[in-house]
């Protein structure tokens, strides 16, 4: 009987263990900026060159709809924001290399652009939503995230990066 | 080997194959996987239209409905 409700218990932590303990390892706004590198549309993006840089990280796939509503606005930001300091890194979480690249050339980028089919970069980031944005500071933290996008978020994000920005 | 042994032995082989068996469970869709499982070919009816062929090709047989997913009597009115 004893053996019973071990192995009963033992199932019921095997069962609900996983997900709560992913769960647990969010990234929370103040610590460092997990580290990656990843090839991108010209050679690579290594996280470790963008210090000293406000970074905006943003994971974003062809077949998101908020994310091809995210595009023209990141576009904006990097034409605004790239004189003053601001690094924009768009990671592409598709399987598909094609439908990324079919997608770019609807949603021009002039910023950089990483891909990473695998998704290991947003489970280090652990991205919760499509699409998932990081502010990143000059001294690598985290200083916000950002799960969707619509534009009154926006409007926010683009003045917390002007004050960012700012010498 | 006791009877006791065997037991406890057996006790533990089956809730190991339980826990495997179930370890399935407990896995999460990452976000970013959501497009595989949008695609059409995952779809439970993968052709609307040829499945509402189907039904009405049976339901005509069968004489009535109700019995899968149309709602409504036997009058026969449809």
């Amino acid at each position: 009987m004893r053996g019973w409700i071990r192995a009963a218990c033992l199932l019921i932590v095997l069962c609900i263990a996983p997900p709560t303990a992913r769960a647990a390892a969010a990234p929370v706004v103040g610590t460092p900026m997990p580290r990656f590198k990843l090839p991108a549309v010209s050679g690579t993006v290594n996280s470790d060159s963008l210090r000293g840089h406000v970074v905006y990280v943003d994971f974003w796939a062809s077949w998101c709809d908020p994310c091809r509503r995210s595009f023209p606005w990141l576009r904006a930001l990097h034409e605004n924001y790239a004189a003053k300091g601001l690094v924009i890194v768009a990671i592409n979480l598709d399987k598909d290399r094609v439908a990324a690249e079919r997608f770019l050339v609807k949603y021009p980028a002039p910023f950089k652009v990483a891909f990473d089919p695998a998704g290991g970069t947003a489970e280090a980031f652990h991205v919760q939503a499509m699409p998932t944005s990081y502010l990143v500071g000059k001294d690598g933290r985290v200083l916000e995230t950002h799960a969707g996008f619509d534009s009154k978020q926006a409007a926010a994000i683009e003045q917390r990066i002007q004050k960012e920005c700012a010498p | 080997m006791s009877r006791s042994v065997r037991g406890r032995a057996a006790l533990v082989l089956l809730a190991a194959t339980l826990a495997v068996a179930t370890a399935g469970c407990a896995t999460t869709v990452h976000p970013w996987d959501r497009d595989l499982l949008a695609q059409k070919r995952m779809q439970l009816v993968p052709s609307p239209m040829l499945h509402a062929v189907d039904q009405h090709v049976y339901f005509s047989k069968e004489g009535s409905t109700g019995g899968d997913d149309v709602g409504g009597g036997g009058c026969g009115c449809n």
